[in-house]
This record gives C-alpha cells, structure tokens and sequence, in this order.
C-alpha cells in the first residue's frame, strides 16, 4: 500500500509524467475559469444589488477580494513548494514555486491597486499606511524579492534553496495579513467571510464572489501549469523524451 | 445602458479596476503561450545543430 503511495507521488516529481498530465489538465482549467470569470464578472457588475452605503462603487469588491485571497493563497503553495523542494530535493517543486511568483506578484499588485482606487471614493484617500494595506504591500515586497533573488543567483540549485528560505521565512505575514484588522485598528473593514461565523455578506453579492474567487484558482492552476512545463520542458532539454515532443510540433 | 456604465458616479473607479484586472491578467496568461513557441523554436535549431554534427 505504502509502495504505491510512494509510486503515485513520485510519478507526479518525474517531469517526463508532470508534462503529459498537465498537457491534459490545462485546458480545462483554463476554460472553466474562463467561463467561471465572466458569469461572475457580469453577475457582480450587473445584477447584484447596490449597496445601500456605498452604491455602486462596492462591485470593485469582486475584483478586490479574489485577488487578495489568491495573493496569500499562491504566497502559501509557493512556501510549500519551496519547503519540499529544500527538504526532499524534488526539482519538479521548485519549477511550482517559481513559476508561481509572478502569478502571485500580479494578483498582489491587483489587490493593492483596485483597493486603492476603491478606497479614493469611499475613504478620501488612495492609500493609508493601516495594517492590512501595509502588511499585504510587504507581500508584493517579498514576491518581488523572490524573484528578483532567484535571478540574482546563478546555480539553478543554489537559486532555488534561497529563494525557498525566503519564502518560508515571509510565511509570517500571511497571518498578519489575515488578522491584521482584528490586532490592530484598522480603517480596513473587518472579516465578513473567512471567520468561523456565518458570513455577514448577503447571499446574492456572495455568489458573484464566489464565482470569482474559483474562477481565479483556476485561473492560476492553468497559468502555473503552462510556466512550470515550460521550464521543464527547457531544463530537460538533453532528454529523449523533449526531442520527441519537439519534433512532433 | 448608460447608466451601467455610469455605474452610479463611480463609474470610472469601477471600469478602471475591471479593466486594470483584465490587462494583468491577460498578459499573466498569454506571455507562458508565447514563451512556449520561443522555447520550442530555440530546441528545433538545437537539435538540428547536433544532427549535423
């Protein structure tokens, strides 16, 4: 039983299997979050309810908040990633990690950027150094270091161990991230979804946000698929198996 | 239809999100695709290079 366990998960750290596999994967990633991105973008725009306080400026919120939750959710698969990567020595985990990076980086600056222009109309301000905004730009700060650190180093390996111990160490800010508007006091609202409570949002601006948030994973299984086999397909470029591929195209 | 893209009076908060959103987004996923052609060209020159030698 256990020998098939190890069977299983190994064949996901060949590149060769990793390459087939998500060949296959990615375009049904990519289409259903395709599909899931615009049900949900025409349901927030157009036929969810105005808000009582902020009118209609509260539907950048289906933007916002998948973009935030994906910038600390691809920060904790990149950690991962790199921590399997440090300890087992699996490279097919350190080509996750970095190609997560910039997908990471993207929705980062997406989160800070729509919740700026957010926070003009309804707080009087493009930016207040509060503790959820700061804390999620110290996020941006660290995806960008990671990658500016693992062009930095040239040994493939070398490169991968480090940008892997910073990743861990920077795991620290997603908690403050997440608590940081109950810690401290914040002009950013408080949790409405992610608390063990009932959400407080009504259900039907909860649909469209939901829709999105999938939507956006899935969006970011598919990218992260296409970079990763990408830099497999390069790093394994001496192997049998990739002349096949390429000159089969 | 005027008024959904008035979007009340913030329609220029909101459109410029979506749009913001959709420019990254769209460039996250289409640059990979045309990486993948970069990388698929470079190998075919390589491996004819090494046929000929």
């Amino acid at each position: 039983m256990m020998k098939a366990i190890m069977k299983f998960i190994y064949q996901f750290a060949s590149p060769k299997h990793f390459y087939r596999i998500s060949g296959k994967l990615i375009p049904w990633f990519g289409w259903i979050a395709a599909l899931l991105i615009i049900v949900g973008s025409i349901d927030g725009l157009f036929f969810a309810p105005v808000d009582y306080q902020q009118g209609d400026s509260y539907r950048i919120i289906f933007i916002h908040v998948p973009a935030a939750w994906m910038s600390m959710f691809i920060y904790m698969v990149m950690a991962s990633a790199g921590a399997i990567g440090l300890i087992w020595k699996i490279k097919l985990a350190d080509v996750v990690a970095s190609s997560s990076a910039p997908i990471g980086a993207a929705f980062t600056f997406l989160a800070l950027v729509t919740g700026s222009i957010w926070g003009k109309p309804m707080w009087g301000a493009w930016w207040v150094w509060d503790a959820r905004l700061t804390s999620e730009l110290i996020l941006l700060f660290l995806y960008l270091g990671f990658m500016a650190l693992e062009s930095a180093i040239e040994d493939p390996r070398a490169a991968s161990r480090a940008c892997a111990i910073l990743a861990i160490v920077g795991v620290i800010n997603i908690p403050i991230i997440h608590y940081s508007v109950e810690w401290w006091n914040t002009l950013h609202q408080g949790a409405t979804i992610t608390k063990l409570d009932k959400p407080s949002i009504h259900i039907s601006m909860l649909i469209p946000l939901l829709l999105m948030a999938l939507g956006f994973k899935l969006y970011y299984a598919s990218v992260v698929l296409i970079r990763a086999r990408n830099k497999v397909l390069y790093a394994e470029q001496n192997n049998g198996w990739v002349k096949e591929i390429v000159k089969q195209s | 239809m005027a008024e959904l893209f008035q979007m009340g009076k913030y329609g220029a908060y909101v459109w410029s999100s979506y749009g913001i959103a959709l420019v990254v987004m769209g460039y996250v996923a289409i640059k990979p695709l045309f990486d993948k052609k970069a990388i698929f060209k470079e190998l075919t020159m390589k491996y004819r290079r090494e046929e000929k030698s």
